[in-house]
């Protein structure tokens, strides 16, 4: 086994919206391969975070470095580079409402590949067929329903093989049985495209069931309280915080098989 | 071995490459070589498609040579797979990499179904079909939309509150207050072009003084309607269909419904009030602005007094004239309110679908300002 290698490096992160400070010295690491979870209650700033190491938003304090690179030290050019290797699914979707799912997919590829049609049509169709929407091409975001919506995002998301995944809640919205498809079929990309994953989610199955390292946001200490794997956090953490939220209130230290 | 697909390939990357091996009768492998990426060129499938004739019976892979991958190559080995199938050639895929037979795998696992297929092409007779059907439904829609304000304002009169009392004064501070700095501006613009086409001509009777007859009448008349109309059409009933639009988009009018409360009477009937409520009031402001407008003409150019002049514009204008042009302006305000709403509220669940809305609440509201302008004039001077 080679030694992990360092993918994202949060560093001294203070995140702000205007004067008002959500979360602040964040320190943590995500290595490569990585199945990272941010955990926290509504409202701690777990959206947020994401949207800082994607380049939506500036820190108010400390950086991201993606391998040794300082993201928000580089000039535009140079970030979207790197954003170019990530692929996001957001919250809610955000499917672009007035194109096919087809044209959803394929927009990223026509923008950033010189493939012909016809290669991007057959990458289209694959990517519908990894996410089990296959022949849904023609269809409209309006169309579907929202775990399929939730799937074609993924869709698109992984339209450009990307080294990093970023999901937001992935599974919010879905019933439990599709939410754990989703997880496998997360899993699964993850282990096939070798790609570093970093989802937001609160969904405890989720979080034992593909975690292998995650950092808890706390909104009352306006900080991060722990970090590292899930499970050996419920055994080790001494924070009444993090494992209350780990066992959902019930304090006891055992994982619940799902 | 973890493959590592996604660091682009540097320069110095093998092309991706693939040759056929016949290792025994009915036997052929496919050993892959090079980087198979998004930025590689891969070989064209066809003389391998070709190779899959009756002579084989099985199917090799060998990925040694193989040094990045992504899905261009998925979708290469997809092509062949098929092929494959429909000849009923037995495919070992054991020689692929494990990532790319999981990938292969899960795409094809079974997939929703498919609940309907959109339209496609139709011949000129369907579409002609649809159009009409789809013009019938328009004026369906339009009656049924008409009959739900009335009974909101019936509501309204029995003592409900069908909406927030604090919205409607939003609505009525924003398409009044809010548009007084355009219609000065517009409202003076048209008095001083009124009054300077008038000059020209009048000038050579030396009948300049009649200038603000011409002024006066034409503002209260027509103009001070109109051109508020104009704009609160651009700036009010745009923004009422756009917001009505986006939220159609993402279902508040649907949770309104289910929670019984009528979207016509909480979203409709307030912006619809506050504009013939308004408009009026920014018509009378629009005539006092277009008549100073010309003053500043009558003054400059026709050497005559500003007193004079606006007492001149006063004489000529009855009170009924200067009710009629509150009535059409009261009329657009209602139409304005009217087209913008309902092209909200019949707005489909996209972006693209909200734009067209807008458009559309612009171009039916100054369709409908000028219709029915024409008409109330025909109506009272028959
Ligand atoms: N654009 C914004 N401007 C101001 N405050 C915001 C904005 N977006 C989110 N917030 C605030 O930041 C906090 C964290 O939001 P978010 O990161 O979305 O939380 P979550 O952990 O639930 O994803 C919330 O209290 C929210 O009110
Ligand atoms: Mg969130």
């Amino acid at each position: 086994m080679t030694p992990p290698a360092p993918a994202i490096t949060v560093k001294g992160l203070t995140m702000a919206y205007g004067s008002y400070v959500l979360q602040r010295d964040l320190d943590f690491t995500i290595n490569r391969g990585d199945i990272f979870v941010i955990m926290g209650g509504s409202g701690c700033g777990k959206s947020t975070l994401l949207r800082h190491m994607i380049g939506l938003k500036q820190p108010a304090q400390g950086t991201v470095c993606y391998g040794k690179a300082d993201f928000w030290a580089l000039n535009e050019d140079e970030r979207a580079t790197i954003i170019r290797r990530a692929g996001v699914l957001y919250q809610s979707g955000a499917l672009w409402s007035s194109m096919t799912l087809a044209e959803n997919v394929a927009l990223p590829l026509q923008h950033y590949t010189e493939l012909s049609p016809e290669v991007i049509a057959d990458l289209v169709a694959f990517k519908l067929s990894l996410v089990g929407l296959a022949g849904f091409e023609a269809f409209y975001p309006s169309e579907l329903s929202g775990g399929m919506r939730k799937r074609a995002a993924l869709a698109r998301a992984i339209a450009l093989d990307p080294d990093f995944l970023f999901f937001d809640e992935p599974s919010a919205g879905l019933d439990p049985i599709s939410a754990r498809n989703l997880d496998q079929l997360i899993l699964e990309l993850r282990e096939s495209l070798g790609a570093t994953v970093v989802i937001v989610t609160h969904e405890l199955a989720s979080i034992y069931a593909i975690a292998t390292n995650s950092v808890f946001l706390d909104s009352e200490a306006k900080t991060m309280l722990a970090t590292g794997n899930p499970k050996l956090l419920l055994r080790e953490c001494a924070d009444p915080t993090v494992l209350n939220f780990l066992t959902r209130g019930t304090g006891q230290r055992e994982v619940r098989t799902v | 071995m973890q493959q590592e697909p996604h660091l682009s390939p540097d320069t110095g990357a093998q092309p991706p490459v693939f040759t056929l091996m016949r290792p025994g009768p009915g036997d052929l492998t496919v050993a892959l070589t090079g980087s198979w990426t998004l930025h590689g060129h891969p070989p064209d499938p066809t003389n391998l498609l070709a190779a899959l004739d009756q002579t084989v019976r099985r199917l090799y892979f060998t990925s040694d040579g193989l040094t990045h991958w992504d899905t261009r190559l998925l979708i290469f080995l997809t092509a062949i797979l098929d092929t494959a199938g429909q000849r009923q050639i037995v495919v070992d895929r054991a020689g692929l990499p494990p990532g790319v037979r999981r990938l292969l795998t899960l795409s094809e696992a079974v997939p929703e179904q498919v609940t309907y297929s959109p339209t496609g092409r139709e011949l000129l007779a369907t579409r002609v079909g649809r159009a009409v059907l789809a013009l019938v439904e328009q004026g369906r829609e339009v009656a049924t939309f008409t009959g739900e304000i009335l009974l909101a304002i019936l509501a309204l009169l029995a003592g409900k509150k069908p909406f927030k009392a604090q919205d409607f004064w939003y609505f009525i501070q924003n398409c009044g207050i809010g548009s007084l700095p355009i219609v000065s501006l517009i409202a003076a613009l048209v008095g001083v072009i009124l009054s300077f086409v008038g000059a020209v001509q009048l000038q050579m009777f030396g009948a300049q003084i009649y200038v603000a007859n011409l002024v006066g009448l034409g503002m209260v008349l027509e103009m001070g309607a109109l051109m508020s109309g104009v704009i609160i059409a651009g700036r009010i009933g745009a923004s009422y269909a756009a917001q009505l639009g986006t939220m159609q988009v993402n279902e508040e009018i649907d949770a309104l419904r289910t929670m019984g409360i009528s979207p016509v009477g909480f979203l409709v009937l307030p912006r619809i009030l506050a504009l013939m409520l308004m408009l009026p009031l920014l018509c009378v402001y629009a005539d006092i602005m277009g008549i100073l407008g010309g003053s500043v003409i009558g003054v400059t150019m026709l050497d005559l007094s500003l007193v004079e002049f606006l007492e001149q514009a006063r004489k000529s204008i009855q009170l009924s004239q200067f009710g009629q042009g509150i009535l059409k302006a009261s009329v657009f305000g209602v139409l304005i309110g009217f087209a913008g709403c309902l092209r909200g509220m019949q707005c489909g669940r996209s972006a693209l679908a909200v734009g067209e809305a807008t458009t559309s609440a612009v171009v039916t509201s100054i369709v409908l300002i000028v219709v029915s302008d024409s008409f109330i004039t025909y109506l009272l001077y028959r």
